[in-house]
């Protein structure tokens, strides 16, 4: 289980990288499908299966495609190196990220200890899974509590099917 | 595996934000974006072991988003090109100081 977690992170982290450094669009967007995935089997570990699901249809299917798209639509060069930025704002950025990398590990490594131990939820999440199913175990809060931000959510489908329509329609003068 | 989790999520989310910094192409800032939306929901569904399934259904709201939020950008990106023939970031300096 926990080799796995490992492994599944490595190629996430992998992938990540290759998203930053490729030298292509396209290449860039593969690893990004190659982390997405293996973050789909970080959730089946986390026992978030329908997550998971969702992960591989809706993000690596659809949305990667989407960007697939886009970029052979728009036939990008291989111009690596001026797409890079170089110099000063690199190592600034670098500084940046790497600040950021030790802030966020401070936190974690004084939260870590007391965040393994009262794991509450997982009971419940469990009790959910075995009475529901893992689409049920889902549904039943998506559709009694949370029933109002979900159709929020489609209106907000629909302001974004028109809203793409208008933006990428050619203007007929 | 939860505190691993957070680590693993806080390291993606770092790279992505790196990727915005370093990169010009807008596509691959925008996926580098993604990859930040990604880390955010691995936050999600580990902390969802902590204080049951409402993380997960977060996540479930963080994916629409994210979908629709492609498609707009991605409209927004093709309309760009049309105009300056390029995605790269440092020709739109419309808004500049």
């Amino acid at each position: 289980m926990d080799i796995l977690f490992y492994v599944f992170a490595a190629v996430a982290i992998g992938g990540a990288f290759g998203v930053v450094m490729a030298r292509t669009p396209v290449g860039s967007l593969l690893f990004m499908v190659s982390a997405l995935a293996s973050l789909a089997g970080v959730y089946v570990l986390l026992e978030a299966h329908f997550i998971a699901a969702v992960q591989i249809i809706v993000y690596a299917g659809a949305i990667m495609v989407l960007f697939l798209f886009v970029i052979m639509l728009l036939n990008l060069g291989h111009r690596y190196r001026t797409d890079l930025r170089g110099g000063l704002f690199a190592l600034l950025s670098f500084v940046l990220a790497g600040a950021l990398a030790g802030i966020l590990a401070r936190h974690f490594s004084a939260q870590g200890a007391q965040l393994a131990v009262s794991a509450s939820g997982a009971q419940a999440i469990d009790a959910a899974l075995r009475e529901h199913g893992a689409v049920g175990a889902i549904a039943q809060p998506l559709f009694t509590h949370y029933v109002v931000p979900f159709e929020i959510t489609g209106i907000l489908l629909l302001v974004a099917i028109v809203g793409a329509l208008v933006l990428a329609k050619r203007r007929v003068s | 595996m939860i505190t691993e989790a957070m680590i693993l999520s806080a390291i993606l989310f770092v790279i992505g934000t790196f990727g915005v910094l370093v990169r010009r192409n807008a596509i691959i800032m925008f996926l580098c974006i993604e990859l930040q939306l990604n880390a955010v929901n691995l936050t999600l569904v580990a902390m969802s072991r902590l204080w049951g399934i409402d993380g997960q259904v977060f996540v479930f709201f963080v994916m629409t988003v994210a979908a629709a939020e492609a498609a707009v950008g991605l409209a927004i990106i093709i309309s760009i090109f049309r105009h300056y023939e390029t995605v790269n970031v440092d020709n739109f300096n419309l808004l500049k100081w």
